[in-house]
């Protein structure tokens, strides 16, 4: 007879893991890769290859350096490396995309013990030091399918978020300089209703976060539509401002963290010498999830008050 | 009014088309002395000596107690200490039956004319609840205040279980007369029988059979578990929410499971106390997946014979439901009165244990809304204040945050665990 299995209750147990989740939010951004193809080009698609590949290394080396379990499989460096290919320009050197990839994946998430245990978003923090040590090539934005005009050179325009120029259609469907993922709203929004459906991201967050930028560039008297749909706003609020690790775990605690990641980004957009705010207003709620945490605790059902103790 | 979290289950019940056959008398019994939430019984009878059907063989005078009757009559054979399946040391009578099955002249339907004397018959039939956790009826219907409502608990929300199923279609008599009786002696006013919606066959059958009784209504659930737990059960029949440290009495309420309130019919009538119950035997290596009556103390070994399950290749075997039930380590660990399933699988693995992601699964599981994450990371570290604060103590270990938990965490033991370390008042 074989050996029998004695554990503590229950003995079953949902088919969701932590690799099908992560699986499930790389499926939904395979739309805004491949608009990134069509409209980028193939550096595009080379770039989040590099991205997801170093990504991949360098996690697997750390790991590995610091004798710990191969964590490579949960495939959360994936995600990682995919989600910050999708925060460079195409004409990012490969070599300073991959230090993108060292600062999320070895600084931010696993010297602070890995998945789960980081406070701020790696991609997040990967994509601002990028944007920090090379300024220059960070908001350097190719035109879009450039390859058409002038053979292979590549051809530069400034973000619609500072020149004001692009039509709500190119916005839409992504044909203005941006980032590789954050130009195709169309290709953002089917990803990010896949994860709402799945139940794999509550809405709550990206609709606090997309509605508070709305309300407040309409009293602002700003082109509304226009501020939602250029620049990483809808890229940031359904796949960033969502990260389990980093945000707030309850409903209250979302909503909180969507309306503030809304009004940074505004102020920022509005009065701060960036173009755009999304990265650090996501960067600076992170950092202060564990006290909203704190003050959004649920109420338990039945629970009574301690009496004080005399 | 909110509806409580669970999680959704697939149910399995593919045993509830089966009617109950008898497990042929076995050739031993061993009958624990703990069978109750509360003191083991002390033995009555001594090796040699010969016991009847529906005699008395275990008793004690502690408070959170019920006796013993011997399910077999023939000759006890040894009273040794045992390891219940539950880990607990307790003595057990072992029986070797004579095959007559001749009943004990202390067998007589008892008289009962007052509350008092209710409670006292009620003790001596020996019944503890029939859901599994085995609290002593006696005690449960003995409340300090006004009881306005009995709730009983049809629910059934365990996966592969249709013994409470196979209870109400083969004798829904016998269900309505325990019921009746109960709120005859404790002078409650009204009935509620809460049934899961994928049991409509039963549903169908209590509304008919109490069509003219106003005082008692059958109330169709939601198929969500953990319907059938004792506090979930009561807001969603009777709209209360009992309180922290209260008792279901303390909201006028008294919950019983539908087998428990046929067994007082049962015995009532005929004064045989509890000395076997009906189970389901279910899993993916039973070739016959059944329902049983068994006798109390029959081995589990018997029960898996009957229905066909290859023991060879068996990795799991489960005494009661998979989200509740214990896990067995020995095939002749007595089928004791709380036992509603026997389930054995072949297919079974651990799952593995990676970090937690803060995905929040465990809190929207939670029926009570409380926050096992915070519970895991509190009680890693040791700290008594925030447990407290997070209401550990309302974790009724239901299991629905380790069954959504993505990271394999085991959040309700750890809740267990967690519990132990605030000291008792």
């Amino acid at each position: 007879m074989n050996i029998l299995t004695v554990s503590p209750s229950p003995h079953v147990k949902d088919n969701m893991s932590t690799q099908r989740i992560m699986l499930c939010v790389i499926a939904s951004l395979l739309p805004a890769v491949i608009a990134s193809g069509v409209i980028f080009g193939l550096r595009a698609l080379m770039l989040i290859a590099v991205c997801i590949l170093s990504s991949i290394i360098f996690e697997a080396v750390t790991r590995i350096i610091m004798k710990k379990e191969q964590t490579i499989g949960d495939l959360s460096a994936v995600l990682t490396g995919l989600l910050l290919a999708l925060n460079l320009p195409v004409t990012l050197p490969f070599w300073q995309a991959a230090i993108g990839c060292f600062t999320a994946i070895v600084i931010v998430k696993q010297l602070f013990g890995g998945l789960g245990q980081n406070f701020a978003n790696p991609a997040i923090v990967g994509r601002i030091v990028l944007m920090l040590s090379f300024t220059s090539n960070m908001t350097t934005w190719a035109v879009p399918q450039y390859w058409k005009e002038n053979g292979k050179e590549i051809v530069t325009s400034a973000t619609p978020l500072v020149t004001e120029t692009a039509s709500y259609k190119d916005l839409f469907l992504g044909n203005t300089g941006g980032c590789l993922g954050e130009t195709c709203a169309l290709a953002l929004l089917i990803g990010g209703i896949y994860l709402i459906v799945r139940k794999i991201i509550s809405p709550v967050t990206p609709v606090a976060f997309i509605g508070t930028v709305a309300l407040l560039n309409l009293i602002a008297g700003n082109d509304v539509l226009y501020q939602i749909l250029s620049g990483g706003l809808i890229l940031g609020a359904f796949f960033m401002a969502t990260d389990y690790v980093t945000t707030p775990v309850t409903p209250a605690g979302k909503l909180i963290f969507g309306i503030g990641c809304g009004i940074i980004t505004f102020l920022i957009r509005q009065f701060g010498s960036y173009p755009e705010g999304v990265s650090f207003s996501i960067l600076l709620m992170n950092i202060v999830t564990p006290y909203i945490d704190r003050f959004t605790m649920t109420k338990p059902i039945g629970a009574v008050k301690e009496a004080k103790e005399k | 009014m909110k509806k409580l979290n669970g999680v959704r289950l697939k149910h399995h019940k593919s045993t509830a088309k089966c009617q109950t056959a008898a497990l042929p008398v076995p050739d031993l019994v061993t009958i624990p002395m703990l069978m109750n939430m509360g003191a083991p019984c002390n033995p009555l009878v001594k090796v040699g000596d010969t016991v009847k059907v529906g005699q008395k063989i275990g008793d004690t005078d502690a408070f959170m107690s019920v006796p013993v009757h011997s399910s077999v009559s023939g000759i006890v054979k040894s009273v040794t200490d045992i390891k219940l399946a539950g880990g607990n040391i307790c003595k057990a009578v072992t029986i070797e039956p004579d095959g007559e099955q001749t009943v004990s002249e202390e067998v007589q339907p008892p008289v009962i004319n007052s509350k008092e004397e209710f409670v006292k018959a009620v003790r001596e039939s020996g019944i503890t609840g029939l859901g599994g956790a085995g609290f002593p009826t006696h005690i449960k219907l003995n409340p300090k205040g006004e009881i306005d409502t009995l709730v009983i608990n049809a629910a059934e929300c365990e996966p592969y279980i249709t013994s409470d199923h196979r209870q109400m279609l083969e004798d829904p008599d016998a269900v309505i007369g325990g019921i009746k009786t109960v709120m005859k002696y404790l002078s409650i006013p009204n009935a509620i029988i809460g049934i899961e919606n994928n049991k409509p066959d039963a549903i169908s059958l209590l509304s008919e059979k109490t069509g003219s009784d106003t005082s008692i209504t059958v109330k169709t659930l939601p198929a969500s578990y953990p319907q059938g737990a004792e506090k979930v059960l009561i807001y969603n029949t009777a709209g209360r929410i009992v309180k922290e440290g209260q008792l279901p009495s303390d909201q006028k309420v008294i919950v019983l499971n539908v087998s428990t309130a046929a067994q007082i019919y049962y015995y009532c009538q005929t004064g045989m106390p509890l000395i076997e119950r009906r189970l389901t035997v279910d899993g993916d290596i039973v070739k016959n997946p059944c329902n049983l009556t068994v006798k109390i103390g029959t081995p589990v070994s018997k029960v898996l014979e009957y229905a066909q399950c290859d023991t060879e290749k068996m990795n799991k075997l489960i005494l009661g439901g998979p989200m509740m039930g214990m896990s067995a380590f020995d095939l002749e660990t007595s089928i004791v009165k709380g036992n509603n399933a026997v389930l054995a699988f072949e297919k079974y693995s651990e799952p593995v244990v990676t970090n937690c992601i803060r995905c929040g699964r465990c809190i929207k599981a939670c029926p009570f809304n409380l926050m096992p994450t915070e519970m895991e990371k509190a009680y890693n570290r040791k700290d008594v204040e925030a447990l407290k604060k997070l209401k550990v103590n309302l974790c009724m270990n239901c299991g629905c945050c380790t069954y959504a938990c993505p990271a394999g965490r085991k959040l309700a033991e750890t809740n267990q665990l967690a519990k132990a370390l605030i000291p008792r008042k």
